[in-house]
């Protein structure tokens, strides 16, 4: 009834996937280009059965300049989740709204155009604060936000922290003279 | 992407027209930050026409800490007095997860008594945070006593956690390797005669709140969740099994020790109950009943040995590169960790999937508009809403 | 109409133009205690009806739950929640605080009528505690209203909670606890300290 070979397949053929790596046996990633997303998802939802969408994540690749999208989900009856990912420019995030596939796609994509700064056109109450109020910084979530220094100059930190390193802590002040710490 | 590039995509209204405030037929109403029986803040704004909720938006983020990206900032061992504290009720299910997660990433393996503590903990921890949630259930319909039953009963199963890990609310017990420590001399007595007393109380409170007829009028068709709204809305959990989708994560895919135990999922049609917040208090309240069990269950068939397998230094501990996605039946239904490594001592991206992202956004607002605004509180409580996970 | 405008009053910039008649613009002012036998009387009330607030702000609000049971029983020393700031006088931060909740803890503490205490709640009140470092959540609270006491833990145990609730009744009782009066005579570090951290701010500068 399901076999992965054959979705591998299918997917490099209709919409030009590099293929199903398998972390476990019941965990496997793929990966499409950004324009193609919208129909995958469709395609595996409809008809390989891939119906719950579990979660709308991204991970900021700022070596590459690029951010990492990923769409999870899951097939109940074969018990297995494929995550499909796909990479859209760091510097000009746009991707496709989905939000008629399922209906949290929609909260999903608020988070992440708040997070990330990934604009989503046409995604309804994307343009509104979804967890932070009158934020006017760059998206916190990116790799290159520094929320140390952020907090220190905007929240007043109460001296006497001195080092936030267990490491060091315990190589200097509670086992000094321990070259394993 | 300019203001004008917008006009281009016109927003989806989803069917709904906007109301005329002016009009003087319809009234905004923001109720929130606080209310009866969740624990945690979140803002409903409604609009009201006369005692009928008309339509409902929710605002949610009073209580985001950023715990991603603090967590990218920590090394992988210092993640974990902070992941529990992402589900306050029961913040087990994020200890075991993360270190689910992490053991899998580097190869680590676990002896087979710490997956049987581990399972009895969780266990231990849904039961806690069923009895906080039926307090709020009936609280929110104006019950109070039946929560100061159940949340005095929640304090003896806090003792007993305090006992086992010295932590009532967090206890940072189950680690990477295993868990902290074994059980102290005499604890399975312990929790032996409290769920014997948290049974009783129980019986009590099924007595109370399902024959009282304030409580069937009010809760009986609030909420109606039909099977085809299930994978439209991404539900799980109780509220899907109540609505008679046969799902169980502990079941369906068993993690830990659940496939040798001996229990079969609760449905709603199994009880013969409908799929409204009275067929869901009703199934809630049998998965404690089925909880108590599994926890004897385990108690009676836990293999002695180690309870823990030390990892490397943990202050220098990399992870080898790779990614991964666990999840495992929480209270409120499938609960999810995408952990991806770089290969460093710090994780590259933790992305913690809460139940009630689905449930208490895009399914509270289809399901507010036409309840009374006086249930808008039962309603989010039946979908067991708990905010700190939608925005984390 | 003219209205008499006292030297001191606020201007309530952030409202839209048309509104600003309709809300408060005169400043918070600090009430001298009463001197001798009557203080002692007041203060001896306000220690034994401490009506907190029912907002759990933060993880804090978990162990608040178990205070009105019969097992831990907060009723016996007088403390009771209530739904609305107009009728509490102690308010229990419970625990971090993040710009969103902050900007209605301001606007809820500033409703209280005095004489109002705030409670910070475990050891994210005092220096940030576990989310220190983040990017929502604010250090130091006693920045941004007036702390009486401080519970430090993590979180605390409900006899920890009554333990702060009987020390902040003692300083009720010798005088000490004037956080309202603090506010008052500082409102405007105050408020500049709220202000640089809550952006979207459309209320009235003081919410009385």
């Amino acid at each position: 009834m399901h076999d992965i070979r054959d979705l591998e397949k299918e997917l490099k053929r209709r919409y030009g996937a590099d293929g199903i790596q398998s972390n476990r046996d019941d965990l496997a990633f793929t990966a499409v280009k950004p324009h193609a997303v919208g129909d995958a998802l469709a395609y595996l939802r409809d008809h390989w059965r891939y119906v719950h969408l579990d979660f709308i994540t991204c991970v900021d690749l700022i070596e590459e300049g690029r951010l990492e999208l990923v769409y999870m989900l899951r097939n109940h009856d074969a018990k297995h989740d494929l995550g499909v990912k796909t990479r859209i420019d760091r510097n000009r995030p746009v991707m496709e709204s989905l939000h008629g596939h399922w209906a949290a796609v929609a909260t999903y994509q608020r988070e992440l155009r708040e997070m990330f700064g990934i604009d989503f056109p046409g995604c309804p109450r994307v343009d509104e604060d979804f967890a932070l109020e009158g934020w006017d910084e760059m998206p916190p979530m990116r790799r290159d936000f520094d929320t140390r220094a952020y907090s220190e100059r905007t929240y007043f930190p109460r001296p006497g922290r001195t080092t936030s390193d267990p490491a060091e802590h315990m190589r200097t002040k509670q086992y000094p003279g321990r070259a394993d710490l | 992407m300019t203001t004008k590039d917008r006009e281009k995509y016109p927003v989806h209204v989803g069917g709904t027209e906007p109301f005329d405030l002016e009009s003087g037929r319809y009234m905004k109403v923001w109720q929130g930050p606080q209310h009866p029986g969740i624990t945690g803040n979140m803002s409903l704004e409604l609009i009201t026409s006369g005692d009928e909720v008309v339509d409902l938006k929710t605002h949610v983020g009073y209580l985001h800490r950023g715990f991603e990206k603090l967590m990218e900032r920590r090394k992988w061992i210092q993640n974990f007095p902070l992941v529990c504290r992402i589900c306050v009720p029961e913040p087990d299910f994020n200890e075991y997860l993360y270190a689910a997660a992490v053991e899998e990433l580097s190869g680590l393996t676990v002896p087979e008594r710490a997956n049987w503590l581990r399972a009895m903990n969780l266990e231990m921890a849904r039961l806690t945070s069923y009895l906080m949630w039926l307090g709020g259930q009936a609280g929110a319909f104006g019950m109070g006593t039946i929560g100061q039953w159940t949340v005095t009963m929640r304090d003896f199963m806090l003792d007993l956690f305090e006992e086992l890990s010295g932590g009532r609310i967090y206890h940072m017990y189950i680690v990477p390797g295993g868990v902290r420590g074994d059980v102290p001399q005499g604890w399975f007595d312990r929790v032996w005669s409290t769920l014997t007393t948290v049974e009783s109380v129980l019986d009590d409170v099924e007595l109370v709140l399902f024959n009282n007829a304030v409580f069937k009028k009010r809760a009986g068709g609030l909420g109606v969740i039909d099977p085809d709204m299930v994978d439209r809305f991404g539900i799980t959990g109780p509220n899907a099994r109540a609505a008679g989708v046969r799902r169980d994560l502990r079941i369906d895919r068993p993690y830990l020790v659940y496939d040798e135990l001996d229990f079969s999922i609760v449905t709603g049609d199994g009880l013969g109950v409908e799929s409204d917040a009275y067929g869901r208090t009703k199934c809630r309240v049998a998965e404690m009943r089925q909880s108590i069990d599994l926890i004897r269950q385990m108690m009676d068939r836990m293999p002695e040995g180690p309870v823990h397998e030390a990892p490397p230094n943990v202050l220098h501990w990399k992870i080898p590169p790779g990614e991964t996605y666990l999840s495992a039946e929480c209270t409120r239904g499938e609960y999810g960790y995408y952990v991806v490594s770089d290969g460093s001592d710090k994780p590259r991206r933790i992305y913690v999937r809460g139940p009630s992202y689905t449930h208490a956004v895009a399914l509270l607002e289809h399901m507010g508009p036409g309840t009374n605004i006086a249930d808008t509180a039962g309603l989010m409580v039946s979908l067991h809403t708990y905010p700190p996970e939608i925005e984390r | 109409m003219s209205e008499t405008k006292h030297a001191n009053t606020l201007a309530n910039l952030d409202l839209p133009e048309g509104e600003r008649r309709y809300f408060c613009d005169a400043r918070p002012e600090a009430v001298e205690p009463v001197k001798g036998i009557w203080e002692k009387f007041l203060n001896w009330a306000r220690a034994n009806s401490l009506w907190i607030l029912g907002f759990g702000t933060g993880c804090g609000a978990i162990e608040l739950r178990p205070l009105m049971t019969s097992r831990f029983d907060m009723y016996r020393f007088g403390v009771q929640p209530r739904p609305t700031p107009r009728q509490s006088g102690l308010f229990i931060i419970g625990g971090y605080a993040s710009v969103k909740t902050m900007k209605r803890i301001v606007r809820s503490y500033e409703q209280m009528q005095g004489p109002k205490f705030v409670l910070g709640l475990g050891s994210c009140t005092v220096n940030g505690g576990m989310y220190w470092d983040s990017y929502n959540t604010v250090n130091r609270l006693d920045h941004y209203i007036p702390v009486d006491v401080y519970i430090a833990g993590c979180m605390p145990r409900p006899e920890a909670l009554l333990a702060g609730i009987k020390t902040l009744q003692k300083r009720i009782l010798s005088g000490e606890a004037e956080g309202q009066n603090e506010y008052a005579r500082n409102f405007d570090w105050y408020k500049a300290n709220q202000k640089s951290i809550i952006k979207d701010w459309n209320m009235p500068d003081y919410n009385w």
